[in-house]
């Protein structure tokens, strides 16, 4: 087949292209998710004026802009190192360790039950982003290598409060719905409240994050 | 003041303009779908342009007035009675206390928005009185018997110009994010698709000939009003108000804002021929 060369509208940056989105959002490619939490603080932060800031894996979405050449030209002015990573607060989480694929992920992994809780209590995460539902946060943290599959047929019925992993990402479920990540246990910890005084998610972007055992 | 469902209808909700602000921890926008007659009911009661409605789907909805009421029905084209008698749509209607409003199937379209004097004052969630279908925040859905508040009703404006009719059959987009993930660059321009029965408030559902497109998903990312995305089926979704914060499916093009009206209220079985401009 003849594949011509697609017309891209997007420029390219010293990190990646700035995409229109419509006529009123611009999509900016990142290096990843670290990168897009910092750059959606910074926007955040005054330089543009929008309705949406959305940090995601490897770009931040900026929704309801104005004037997508000024937006263009603040964006690529941006750099990494200009910015002062913002630390958030720190929320340990309790966990009862007994998911459906502990043994799985202790098999991929190659260690004992008690190593995979050690490895996950290890480490710190940060939550990067939330997506597939209010409340639900994409932990960073995880070393690359330690990255698992995704369940080949995904669950239809996950628990709320269940801890998974995926890729390299760990995720709480805020409220149960079907789900394919690999289930390591499950937390009282109550993710999406519409009342908490401090804003309805218990992890938002920057969140840094402990699992302890309950 | 008050209203009292008697019979919701397959789907009533309350809808305002939607929650924005919000989408970074996960929160769809939500609000009306076709935003031009949902603020056109506003004015002909003489609310402020935002005020919450009450969104039908397809089958109408019924309620009591506690008390004499002035109200407008707009958009999908229906039959509306007020105690037992016709009332014209698009224009403001004001019954006496105890009086049943009964407004019909839609007739053409699918989303009739009834604006109530005062406008409905359920508390307000995250900022907004909108129900977001998607991950359930706002205002549950009416159920029969259920009682609604109505804030402080204004003065009724009859002259008051329709919105124009936005049924012109073509869909105008723009290219989208992904737009390289096609495998024929011009394959939406002219394109012909038809609305399928599983559209919703999430999105606008489309059958036709595949989109062919690179295989894969992409690193989840953010999702905007109207984003045309296309899965792996090749079938593609022209996101709505309810739409997911964020998706891996690659968006490639995005609706021109001026049509959202004409998906609101495009029945299944429509035709739509694909533009992008």
């Amino acid at each position: 087949m003849d594949r011509r060369s697609v017309h891209s509208d997007g420029s390219r940056t010293r990190r990646g292209r700035t995409l229109a989105v419509g006529p009123h959002a611009l999509l900016v490619e990142v290096s990843g998710a670290d990168e897009a939490r910092v750059l959606a603080d910074w926007i955040r932060a005054g330089p543009l004026v929008c309705d949406d800031v959305v940090p995601a894996a490897s770009t931040v979405l900026l929704d309801g802009v104005a004037d997508l050449d000024r937006a263009r030209s603040i964006v690529e002015n941006w750099s990494p190192e200009q910015a002062v990573a913002q630390h958030g607060a720190l929320v340990r989480i309790p966990v009862h360790y007994d998911g459906e694929d502990l043994g799985r992920v202790a098999d991929l992994w190659g260690v004992s039950l008690d190593e995979v809780v050690g490895r996950h209590t290890g480490c710190e995460f940060v939550s990067s982003f939330t997506g597939f539902a209010p409340g639900f946060a994409y932990l960073t943290g995880l070393p690359p290598a330690w990255a698992v599959s995704r369940l080949e047929s995904p669950r239809a019925h996950v628990p709320a409060g269940s801890v998974g992993l995926a890729d390299a990402w760990c995720g709480i479920y805020p409220t149960s719905s079907p789900g394919g990540w690999l289930l390591l246990g499950r937390t009282d910890a109550v993710l999406w409240d519409l009342d908490r005084s401090g804003g309805p998610a218990l992890l938002p972007p920057g969140t840094r994050v402990r699992f302890v055992v309950a | 003041m008050s209203i009292r469902v008697i019979d919701p209808g397959p789907l009533t909700t309350v809808q305002d303009g939607g929650r924005l602000g919000w989408a970074h921890l996960g929160v769809p926008r939500a609000g009306w779908l076709d935003a031009d007659s949902a603020k056109f009911a506003n004015r002909l009661v003489g609310n402020a342009e935002g005020a919450a409605v009450l969104e039908t789907t397809y089958g109408g909805v019924s309620f009591v007035a506690q008390r004499a009421l002035t109200f407008a029905v707009t958009g999908a084209r229906c039959r509306v009675t007020a105690a037992g008698r016709a009332v014209s749509g698009d224009e403001p209607v004001t019954v006496r206390a105890g009086a049943e409003v009964v407004v019909g199937p839609a007739l053409a379209g699918v989303r009739s928005y009834v604006a109530l004097g005062g406008g409905v004052a359920v508390p307000a969630v995250l900022g907004s009185r909108s129900r977001d279908t998607l991950a359930g925040i706002g205002p549950e859905v009416l159920r029969s018997g259920a009682v609604l508040a109505l804030g402080v009703a204004g003065r009724p404006a009859p002259l008051d110009v329709p919105p124009r009719d936005r049924r012109s059959g073509v869909l105008r987009l723009h290219r989208g994010p992904r737009a390289d993930w096609l495998l024929e660059p011009d394959a939406l321009h002219g394109a012909s698709y038809t609305v399928a029965a599983d559209s919703n408030r999430v999105g606008l559902r489309l059958e036709g000939r595949p989109v062919l497109r690179r295989a894969g998903e992409l690193d989840s990312e953010g999702i905007v009003l109207g984003a045309v995305q296309v899965p792996g089926s090749g079938q593609p979704v022209v996101f709505l108000h309810d739409h997911p914060t964020t998706g891996g499916y690659p968006v490639v093009a995005v609706l021109d804002p001026q049509d959202l009206a004409a998906c609101a209220q495009a029945r299944p079985g429509e035709r739509f021929t694909l533009r992008l401009v």
